[in-house]
């Protein structure tokens, strides 16, 4: 039986549909207990395909016989010599085109709703990473927010619905993952707009962000307000588009918050997260769908995909916009915090301009979950 | 530190610089020491992992422009 080649699209859609799948991942177990490909419905066996050399009859106990398997490793090369010692076995299995590493740059455009003259909006799920980047499409032009570096995907979607890209935005400085504003504003022609506390030591123009600041998309006012929103960083502003949707950034989640420790800044920043979480979003309308730049776990998914919920929802359920006692907040948010994400300063400094590593560098910089939040 | 024998890996894919060397190892004497050279970025930590799970020592490992060098004792 020849093994044929799952690309991370079809992983995706399993993903959404909760389709069964049996996943065995055959990286080091370090790397398997660090990141992986989640599914409501998967199922995982983890064993480094060095172990497998001389052949899998030692672990087809572990296999279902009866189910598709899905054979995954870091870049591609030894799941499919799994997959093909599975199938010479008898067994229906394929390999998760180019690895881990591309399941980790995959971005899949979810529509997220509607503007009042007719425009979209699109989020971008980088389902392997947890990162949700933004497309406000009106009239033939269009905004991004909070880029990932795989820019062609958003400058190929813009050119598909026939939109010009004018607005390029940051909500902060971003320490998980490389931003592609800049190089999408350097290709388009775009504004490229950056928080101006938080870009004190780029090394490239930008237009300053400042909380009031209006950007119109489009002929008819399809508004952008820029809030001022501190706390993950000094410099972290959300956006209000067309008085419908909230777009959060890093500083509140679905299930969970932002965390303000990135910068070495947890002591100073406990204050400013808790203001505007606490105050400033307080005074929005509870009826705003709050989109935010990350989801850290697959039940926050929603039933198409994407990752929203009315604000006036996340008030009542949320548990980080619910505690009461100001210590206890800063507890949550400065004690037993998650790892931090893997090369954030690295990260940060490129996305300062600072460094510029190659493709490969910047892959490796990015490996794994994107940790921002606390819970 | 004197190899019995290097091995060159480098250009190669994963999984095939631990196949290799696998197949190297093999054909060593206990206490012997393999010298691999690797360009994959993955072969550091599969190397090491591997060899904690065959028994081998990794004794030593070095980096110079951009070629992985390991010296595996074969246990």
């Amino acid at each position: 039986m020849a093994v044929k080649a799952m690309t991370s699209n079809e992983v995706t859609k399993k993903v959404f549909n909760k389709e069964p799948l049996f996943i065995l991942d055959v990286r080091n177990e370090r790397d398997f207990a660090d990141w992986k490909i989640e599914g409501e419905n998967f199922d995982y066996y983890n064993i480094p395909y060095f172990e497998l050399l001389d052949g899998v009859e030692g672990i087809l106990d572990k296999i279902p016989a009866n189910q598709e398997i899905l054979v995954v490793c870091a870049k591609e090369g030894s799941s499919l010599m799994v997959a093909e010692m599975l199938s010479e076995q008898g067994l229906t299995a394929s390999y998760l085109q180019g690895g881990m590493k591309a399941w980790s740059e995959h971005l899949e455009p979810v529509k997220v709703g509607d503007l009042n003259d007719g425009g979209e909006v699109y989020q971008f799920v980088r389902i392997g990473k947890g990162c949700l980047s933004y497309m406000v499409v009106s009239n033939g032009e269009a905004a991004i927010i909070d880029a990932t570096r795989m820019t062609d995907i958003y400058l190929d979607f813009a050119n598909e619905i026939g939109a010009k890209i004018t607005h390029v935005f940051d909500t902060h400085l971003h320490a998980d993952h490389i931003s592609g504003g800049r190089v999408i504003a350097e290709r388009t022609g775009a504004t490229y707009w950056l928080p101006p506390k938080d870009a004190t030591e780029v090394t490239f123009e930008y237009e300053a962000l400042e909380g009031g600041n209006v950007v119109t998309i489009g002929n008819t006012a399809i508004d952008i307000h820029a809030l001022y929103s501190p706390g993950h960083t000094i410099g972290s502003t959300s956006f209000v588009v067309d008085s419908k949707f909230l777009l959060s950034g890093d500083i509140l989640f679905i299930d969970s918050i932002g965390r303000p420790d990135l910068a070495g800044m947890e002591e100073d920043w406990v204050a400013d997260l808790r203001e505007s979480l606490y105050s400033r979003y307080r005074e929005l309308s509870e009826d705003l769908v709050v989109l935010p730049a990350h989801f850290m776990i697959i039940d926050e998914l929603n039933d198409d995909g994407s990752v929203s919920e009315k604000l006036g929802t996340l008030f009542a359920k949320n548990h980080g916009l619910n505690i009461e006692d100001e210590n206890e907040f800063r507890k949550l948010v400065t004690e037993n915090l998650p790892p931090q994400p893997n090369a954030y300063q690295e990260i940060r400094e490129t996305n300062m301009g600072k460094i510029n590593p190659d493709d490969e560098k910047q892959r490796e910089m990015e490996i794994g979950p994107n940790r921002c939040a606390v819970r | 530190m004197e190899a019995t024998k290097v091995l060159d890996a480098k250009g190669l894919a994963c999984p095939m610089p631990i196949v290799k060397t696998k197949k190297a190892i093999n054909e060593l004497a206990l206490g012997e020491i393999l010298e691999i050279h690797a360009t994959d970025k993955g072969a550091k930590n599969d190397l090491t992992a591997w060899a904690k799970s065959g028994g081998h020592e990794l004794i030593k490992h070095e980096e110079e422009n951009d070629v992985f060098k390991f010296w595996i004792k074969k246990g």
